[in-house]
């Protein structure tokens, strides 16, 4: 019997199991990748060359990364902004989710620029800083996230360091928390300003590849569009996310309050979809779709991964069916990365004397990244006050 | 629970008011850039080029760069386009359907306004002296951004160093800088390739065309002759002249204003001295704080 709770609790039970065993084996991989990279050389452990400089790391694991890492923007967006309160149990594993996929993807970054030992220029260098630069905009903003989505996820850990013996860790928890929770306005605040600003500039990026990238993708709505889809993204993965953990968990699912979601995201698909289309109207590139060579189809089924789970969730009968929201949501997710993958490589087209296919390395380090992730949100989860609503089904093992 | 669309819909917009007013708003024209007074260039007259290639051999001696003998066994330098190792490159174009045939040379177009400088992070690439795109190294992380904005495809990354950098014309100016030309300009047997202030070179080839109207070509088989360089991508210091329609070349067929500056417009119209952030953090701060404590009275966990 699950007793209802109202306040976030760790689940307990056993971190090293079959399923992470088998994650454990991935994320090796990724890191023996990794490490090759930096052993061999970009040249040597990548499909990357002079005409596609950026590949699979840049185009799924940071852009589509950070995009499937709207998760806590998006929820904080409906809670705090909207004042959807009755959200608030799903603030906390959003966040977290967001804080791992922020900062994987910061990894990525490390993995993908020739000298990442260099980085730290950007933001040092203040008076070299180039307003001009999308880049330079995104780095910024990305770093100072990936920092503002920590410290929106710690008081989870300071509760629970709170609560454990007396040391370091619980004085941390008693002297930090009342100050936070003071702050957590503003920083709630930043952690809605910062996406906003560089999910956005992700789509001004591809913009300044001008005629390289396809007019069907190419078009000055990019950033608009990057930041509507990040945020039908967002919902889209808090739904999944939620769902595989009631699985996973053996949790009752948070069904109305996923519902809700599913309704929420409604509009942002339409807008999406809407938004592309008029904008290929109004451009008067409509006739490119009469091409129907294969970058024209590809475009097609980005538009039916958007509208047919827009048309999907505008029934409340649907939504309400556990199965017909999940099936929503990963459509929506595929829609995304597709959208995404499409602009920073499927579409983008240097001449013909290039290709690009991920090579092996790159693939096991993605895969790895992806693992890497998944672990951690299981240990979390496990051992943290994040997820909230009910009690887990089966008693936690003695071991914890 | 009842989510109302509108308020949503008000949501979004909220968030993406920023990011939509400038967008909508036209490309200006205001912020295009001109040549700085002292612009320097190359003119390459495919006409007057032979193709012995002696510029891609003196331009590896001027830039300290390893003869590329990848492509013939490790026997003669062969590159077969742009790269980590190679700066400048001849390459011969064949009409498929005529005796037709051209040389054309390869190197960065030292462009007026650079999509490479405004992709650059923290200015590694940036237009310095003369208006040459110059590059520093211990500004370039290798992110490799200025090779997806470049239209020429020009900037070469070293992909088989440990800590690889960027490579591309510099217009030899550390040669200039001594009072030098350029290493590809000098060896010239016949300037084809000649270097000067962007001014006199393009006022030189306009004369060209006049004097020859028949000899030169424009982008396109049907264009009346033209410079290639004067208007492309917001113009260009190094220029083309051609006797093949310069769209065989591989030239790519640019706009008249640069897409540097369609970036700029939507980035400075979104940061125009962070004032639409700053307003943004303002409302969001001010909304977030009066709802976080209203839904903490209510009792909702932190």
């Amino acid at each position: 019997m699950s007793a209802v709770l109202h306040r976030p609790a760790p689940l307990g039970g056993p971190i090293v199991t079959k399923g992470m065993r088998a994650l454990v084996v991935l994320a090796a991989l990724g890191v023996a990748a990794m490490v090759y990279r930096f052993a061999g050389g970009l040249g040597a452990a990548t499909a990357l060359n002079d005409g596609y400089p950026w590949g699979l790391w840049i185009a799924f694991d940071v852009v589509t990364g950070t995009a499937l890492g709207c998760g806590g923007y998006a929820v904080a967006l409906l809670v705090y902004v909207l004042n959807k309160g009755q959200f608030h149990p799903l603030v906390r594993p959003a966040l977290l989710t967001s804080a791992l996929g922020y900062s994987l993807a910061a990894v990525s970054i490390m993995l993908d620029v020739g000298r990442p030992w260099l980085l730290y220029r950007v933001p040092t260098y203040v008076k070299h800083w180039n307003y001009s630069s999308a880049l330079f905009e995104v780095a910024l903003c990305v770093m100072a996230y990936v920092a503002v989505l920590w410290i929106e996820v710690s008081p989870s850990f300071l509760e629970r360091w709170r609560e454990g013996p007396a040391g370091l860790f619980k004085s941390l928890g008693d002297n930090l928390l009342p100050v936070l929770e003071k702050a957590l306005p503003f920083v709630i605040a930043l952690g809605l300003l910062l996406p906003t600003m560089h999910q956005s500039s992700l789509g001004v990026l591809m913009l300044l590849a001008g005629k390289k990238l396809h007019p069907l993708w190419s078009t000055p709505l990019l950033p608009l569009l990057f930041l509507i889809s990040c945020l039908a993204m967002g919902y889209a993965v808090v739904v999944f996310e939620s769902t595989l953990s009631s699985v996973a968990f053996k949790r009752p699912r948070e069904g109305r309050m996923l519902a809700g979601l599913g309704k929420a995201v409604v509009p942002f698909l339409w807008a999406w979809a809407g938004i592309r289309l008029v904008d290929i109207l109004l451009r008067g590139k409509l006739s490119l779709l009469f091409a129907l060579d294969w970058l024209v189809l590809l475009f097609l089924v980005e538009i039916a991964l958007i509208v047919v789970p827009a048309v999907l969730l505008m029934s409340p009968a649907r939504r309400e069916s556990p199965g017909g929201l999940f099936r929503a949501a990963v459509l929506m997710i595929l829609a995304g990365t597709l959208y995404r993958i499409d602009t920073f490589i499927v579409a983008f087209h240097p001449g013909a004397q290039y290709a690009y296919f991920p090579s092996l390395a790159e693939m096991l380090a993605t895969v790895g990244i992806v693992a890497i992730e998944i672990l951690a949100y299981v240990f979390f989860v496990k051992r943290f006050p994040i997820l909230t609503g009910a009690a887990p089904a089966h008693r936690p093992a003695p071991s914890q | 629970m009842t989510l109302d669309r509108r308020s949503l819909l008000t949501g979004v917009a909220a968030t993406a008011a920023a990011t939509a007013a400038s967008t909508v708003s036209g490309p200006a024209e205001a912020s295009a850039k001109t040549a700085p007074a002292d612009a320097v260039g190359l003119l390459y007259d495919t006409t007057l080029c032979i193709g012995c290639k002696t510029c891609v051999v003196a331009c590896r001696e001027a830039n300290n760069k390893k003869p590329d003998t990848s492509n013939s066994n490790g026997l003669w330098d062969a590159p077969l386009d742009l790269n980590g190792q190679t700066k400048n490159i001849i390459k011969l174009y064949k009409d498929p359907d005529s005796p037709q045939r051209s040389y054309v040379k390869a190197q960065c177009m030292h462009c007026i306004d650079p999509a490479c400088v405004g992709a650059c992070m923290i200015g590694a690439l940036q237009k310095r002296e003369m208006g040459i795109v110059t590059y520093k190294p211990e500004l370039c992380s290798g992110c490799r951004y200025c090779q997806v904005a470049c239209p020429f495809e020009i900037p070469k990354f070293e992909w088989s160093s440990k800590a690889p950098l960027m490579v591309k014309c510099e217009l030899c100016n550390h040669r200039l800088a001594e009072g030098k030309l350029p290493g590809c300009v000098e060896v010239c047997p016949r300037h084809a390739v000649i270097y000067g202030t962007r001014e006199a070179l393009l006022a030189d080839a306009k004369k060209r065309i006049a004097d020859h109207p028949d000899r030169y070509r424009g982008y396109r088989d049907a264009d009346p002759p033209r410079v290639f360089g004067e208007t492309d991508g917001g113009g260009t210091q190094c220029l083309i002249l051609s006797h093949v329609p310069q769209e065989k070349l591989g030239l790519p067929a640019l706009e008249e204003t640069s897409q540097a500056n369609a970036t700029r417009t939507i980035q400075h119209g979104v940061y125009q001295g962070f004032v639409a952030p700053l307003a943004l953090y303002a409302f969001l701060g001010a909304v977030v704080f009066r709802n976080k404590r209203s839904q903490d009275k209510d009792g909702g966990a932190a």
